[in-house]
């Protein structure tokens, strides 16, 4: 199976643009990047916009594109969704039950409504227990208080990150970040800074999947194999959770590099799912790349940053490219396997992505090779 | 200034809040398998059964962890930023959001004591830490 095509808008503002006119730019550049006609996609499968819930949106997205996929609807798993749907493509695909599937999402969160990131937690906003930054908060204080885990390692993320974003030049946040700039900047939820939190943006992104051989006869271009994908669902509210610093990033990694015939060692770059930096923190290590409680001294040694052991988010992450939830790290994985990244890692043959969703409720895990 | 975001009091949770009203922290039981949670559910998570029942906390329990708000993501707080939140577990197993009364949290796995107080003229739980 591969990845034939990758599409997006540009991130950032889209005023009066719906998230379906936003859908339908990433596609037809998907299609177009993949050099195939639209006639030949029989399935569309696309994340529910997080901002704005429409019943039926699946089925309103394949309208405005005239098209009657065999397969297709919408997936709700929050950022853990792109990697999931591609995974759930590919195996429709095996199945028999379509050939070529569009993946696609598309929000508009920075100027359409805002609401959804920062609702009450029902009965207990009495407490004042609001947005998604708080459950991130709770799980990095257990980290820090546990593993001694401290602010400048979390600002050697944000960096990281921000650095490579301002070499992108369709990043929506390229203004490049020092450490004093990190530490300076003000407290949210603490210990979440502004700077440990991800862009608003509206934009969309999109793939074509297909099999190989589909690939070849289609004469798709540069086809970036899949090499495994996994996920798992915490599916318990962060409060609910008997662990606060383990999460089911462990057992999506475990599923996608047994599948991959893969281990931690055999990955040259990584697009590791930054919503919030602690997001990355906990990502490390449950994916083994380094041992629990140990990912903060990993980033402080500048194993993350271009020319380290494990670079990580090339085209700047959630963190500088785009707050979207996670199909462009996807895609950034596509142009790392194809040589074209902005931030090109040399010889790079193994791409991991994690996306993740809700207060990492839920995550999926994927490995391209070339 | 905004509403207080008062809780959706249903018949399920009505007894939740009006045991805080009396003084009291509850939970819920299941009848089956002896399994303890809160929020209010219908249904016992572990076994499924709708057999359960509200027992009264003892009130002792344990800091999971913390955050402090700087800002308000609601107008009604806006005054009492910054104020904390916290992740609190019961020593019978429940686990709820709550906060820590001053001088505020200090470490994970604190040793708490319940103390129900006011806000907005209705009781919620809220802890102290204790010496250990």
């Amino acid at each position: 199976m591969v990845i034939a095509g990758i599409g997006q808008t540009e991130y950032g503002r889209h005023p009066g643009r719906d998230t379906l006119s936003l859908n339908v730019e990433a596609c037809r550049k998907a299609l177009s990047d993949a050099g195939i006609a639209k006639c030949a996609v029989d399935g569309l499968l696309v994340k529910v916009p997080t901002s704005r819930y429409e019943a039926m949106y699946g089925q309103k997205l394949a309208e405005a594109m005239r098209l009657q996929p065999r397969v297709g609807g919408v997936w709700d798993q929050g950022g853990a969704a792109p990697i999931s749907m591609i995974s759930f493509a590919c195996m429709a695909i095996e199945a028999g039950q379509c050939e070529v599937a569009i993946v696609a999402l598309a929000d508009n969160p920075k100027t359409g409504t805002r609401q959804a990131y920062e609702k009450g937690w029902g009965d207990d906003a009495v407490h004042g227990w609001f947005g998604v930054a708080a459950g991130y908060g709770m799980i990095l204080q257990r980290h820090m208080q546990a593993y001694g885990t401290r602010p400048e390692q979390l600002g050697a993320i944000a960096i990281a990150c921000r650095n490579n974003g301002a070499r992108n030049p369709h990043a929506q946040l390229r203004k490049p970040l020092t450490m004093d700039d990190y530490m300076a900047s003000p407290m949210i939820v603490e210990p979440l800074r502004r700077d440990d939190i991800c862009l608003v943006s509206d934009g969309a992104s999109a793939v074509v999947v297909m099999r190989e051989d589909r690939a070849r006869q289609l004469g798709v271009a540069t086809p970036v194999p899949i090499l495994g994908y996994g996920q798992a669902h915490t599916s318990w509210d962060v409060a609910l959770r008997p662990d606060l610093t383990s999460t089911a990033a462990r057992q999506s990694a475990k599923t996608a590099f047994a599948m991959a015939g893969l281990a931690p060692a055999d990955i040259d770059v990584a697009q590791i799912y930054d919503c919030y930096t602690v997001a990355v923190l906990m990502t490390l290590e449950d994916y083994g790349f380094c041992a629990k409680g140990q990912s903060g001294r990993f980033v402080e040694a500048g194993g993350i940053e271009l020319g380290g052991t494990l670079p990580i988010n090339t085209s700047g992450g959630l963190l500088s490219e785009t707050g979207l939830p996670g199909l462009q790290m996807v895609i950034e994985g596509v142009r790392q396997m194809r040589g074209s990244s902005c931030n090109q890692v040399a010889d790079a043959r193994r791409c991991l992505v994690s996306n993740q969703g809700g207060m990492m409720t839920t995550h999926a895990t994927m490995i391209l090779g070339r | 200034m905004a509403d207080f975001p008062a809780p959706e009091r249903t018949p399920l949770t009505e007894p939740y809040w009006a045991a805080l009203q009396e003084g009291r922290l509850t939970f819920q039981r299941c009848q089956q398998c002896r399994h303890a949670w809160l929020p209010p559910r219908g249904e016992c998570p572990e076994c499924l059964e709708a057999d359960w029942a509200w027992e009264q906390a003892s009130g002792a329990g344990r800091l999971v962890s913390w955050v402090i708000y700087h800002r308000a993501f609601h107008d009604w707080f806006r005054d009492l930023v910054p104020y904390n939140v916290a992740i609190v577990e019961l020593e019978e197993g429940p686990r709820l959001i709550s906060s820590v009364l001053p001088p505020g949290p200090a470490r994970i796995d604190q040793k708490l004591a319940l103390e129900i107080g006011a806000v907005a003229g209705m009781n919620v739980p809220r802890f102290r830490c204790i010496a250990e």
